[in-house]
């Protein structure tokens, strides 16, 4: 089962979205046949946290949001890390690549089994 | 065919010196020394525990402990559903009853965790988490921590409700003499510790616990044979949610416990009226009120309002977590679900001590990972 690369939602044949991808559609049962970029999108945080007891090698503090997407009406949620601990309910932001989100060497999952890198969600200021 | 529970033990719960195996055999001998069995008579044997093999390298504990409490021959198999272990172990013994296949049944739940960092331990099970969780450092106290905003945002809850959770279960803890805290905690000593995950603080989460509890199943028919008073398995049934938790469209409400514990009052034709005394998996307290609401206990939103009023106080109409809960009593992994069945079993036959409340029909609701897997089972006093 090998996820989509970078930040994209699969599509399903009645264009439902989901994230991450799903070989069937959990909302209808149709066959996933494509794919949108959300990298180019800005979400709204739904909930967030500051986790201070991270795990090794995450970074501490970790603030985290779950966030939503709405792509021509198609709503899709992401969890990922903030670029700060200044966010709120409600708070529009946009993602931003990031190499490395935590050392794969640190923790107790195999390296090789997973992608590291990903997005970070910043608050778009003009809102 | 109805299933009875005729034996029950639990060990000491905290660190102890003791590694997985010392733990189980401690628990399981125990248990058959309850009610009188000897071990030969041991059809079946589960263990339930989430991770051994991650924690201590050791594995094949289900074989490891036929042979230390000389069961062999007997069938043995790890029952493993994460948090929920233990509760799932509770479901494949009664099915092992249930079914006919055994006639005799030890169920063993342990973890020993506490030799390793809270940080070690805290990846052990944020493994179980996606991949597009786990790269970002995701972890079981932070869900809870963005689960608990939604909530009290939504419902405008105080943060003070979620501290009176920490305080009644630590309030009961104090009198259970297993529990890993006997020490009772006030309000302020809650909302002014350390912050965990924003907006909940170190009081808010169980600890890193070594122990293990025990529970023996056999046909309702023939428990008269061993034990003079029993408990009857009523209903116990099993769902899952989203691997993805982001996924699930309210993130305040538990698939599986609300399917779960549908599933076990069908099965014994009971409602949540008629239950006199719920522990619940209160991992984070937040749960303890998810778990209420889910369950038919309390109205979508209101649940916050159970602790503050006393609702679920010892001498309240609904005790909820007379153990001290998974908060106060502590949480090893496998164990916690096993525990939560014998706390029950000792308030059903009236052994509950200084905790002990006016029960006839109990319920335990067991949560594994962030409500993936759930457990909820009802235990009724035989007749």
């Amino acid at each position: 089962m090998t996820d989509e690369p970078g930040l994209r939602a699969s599509e399903c044949a009645s264009g439902h979205l989901a994230f991450p991808r799903h070989p069937v559609c959990r909302e209808c049962g149709a066959a996933t046949v494509g794919s949108v970029d959300l990298s180019d999108e800005t979400a709204e945080v739904v909930t967030w946290t500051t986790s201070t007891a991270t795990p090794p090698g995450v970074r501490e503090p970790n603030t985290l949001a779950i966030v939503e997407f709405d792509v021509a009406g198609e709503t899709v949620r992401a969890i990922g890390g903030t670029t700060t601990e200044d966010v709120a309910i409600g708070d529009v932001v946009e993602p931003v690549y990031v190499a490395e989100l935590r050392d794969p060497d640190a923790g107790i999952r195999e390296p090789a089994s997973q992608e590291w890198d990903g997005y970070r969600y910043r608050p778009v200021d003009d809102e | 065919m109805d299933v009875a529970l005729i034996g029950a033990s639990m060990t000491q719960f905290g660190q102890r010196e003791g590694w997985i195996r010392d733990l189980l055999v401690e628990a399981g001998s125990a248990c058959l020394d309850d009610a009188g069995v000897d071990g030969a008579t041991v059809d079946h044997c589960y263990v339930s525990n989430m991770a051994s093999g991650e924690f201590e390298g050791q594995t094949g504990i289900m074989n490891a402990l036929a042979h230390d409490l000389g069961l062999v021959p007997a069938y043995a198999e790890r029952v493993d559903q994460t948090s929920a272990s233990g509760g799932a172990g509770i479901y494949e013994a009664w099915q092992s009853v249930a079914s006919g296949a055994s006639e005799m049944t030890l169920l063993v739940g342990g973890e020993k965790m506490t030799h390793r960092t809270t940080a070690e331990s805290t990846d052990v099970i944020a493994s179980i988490t996606h991949p597009v969780e786990y790269k970002h450092g995701v972890t079981l106290p932070s869900f809870a921590g963005l689960t608990a905003r939604a909530y009290l945002e939504r419902h405008d809850a105080p943060r003070e409700s979620l501290a009176h959770v920490a305080v009644k279960n630590h309030a009961n803890g104090a009198l259970n003499p297993k529990a890993q805290f006997r020490t009772e905690v006030d309000l302020e000593t809650v909302l002014e510790s350390p912050i965990v995950a924003d907006p909940l603080r170190l009081y808010d989460f169980c600890p890193v616990t070594d122990g293990s509890a025990a529970l023996l199943f056999c046909p309702a028919s023939v428990a008269d044979d061993y034990a003079d008073e029993y408990v009857v398995v009523s209903g116990v049934a099993g769902a899952t949610d989203t691997h993805v938790v982001h996924e699930r469209d309210d993130p305040t409400v538990m698939g599986g416990v609300v399917e779960s514990g549908e599933a076990a009052f069908e099965m014994a034709d009971l409602r949540p009226a008629d239950v006199d005394v719920a522990e619940l998996h209160d991992m984070f307290t937040i749960l303890e009120c998810l778990q209420l609401e889910g369950l038919g206990f309390a109205d979508p939103g209101t649940a916050w309002k159970l602790a503050m009023d006393g609702v679920t106080a010892r001498d309240g109409d609904l005790p909820v977590n007379t153990s001290g809960g998974l908060k106060s009593k502590g949480h090893p992994l496998g164990a916690s679900g096993v525990a939560q069945a014998v706390e029950l079993y000792e308030q059903l036959l009236g052994e509950a001590g200084d905790r002990q409340v006016d029960a006839e029909t109990g319920l335990a609701c067991n949560v594994g990972g962030f409500g993936n897997c759930v457990i909820t089972t009802l235990l009724e006093v035989a007749a």
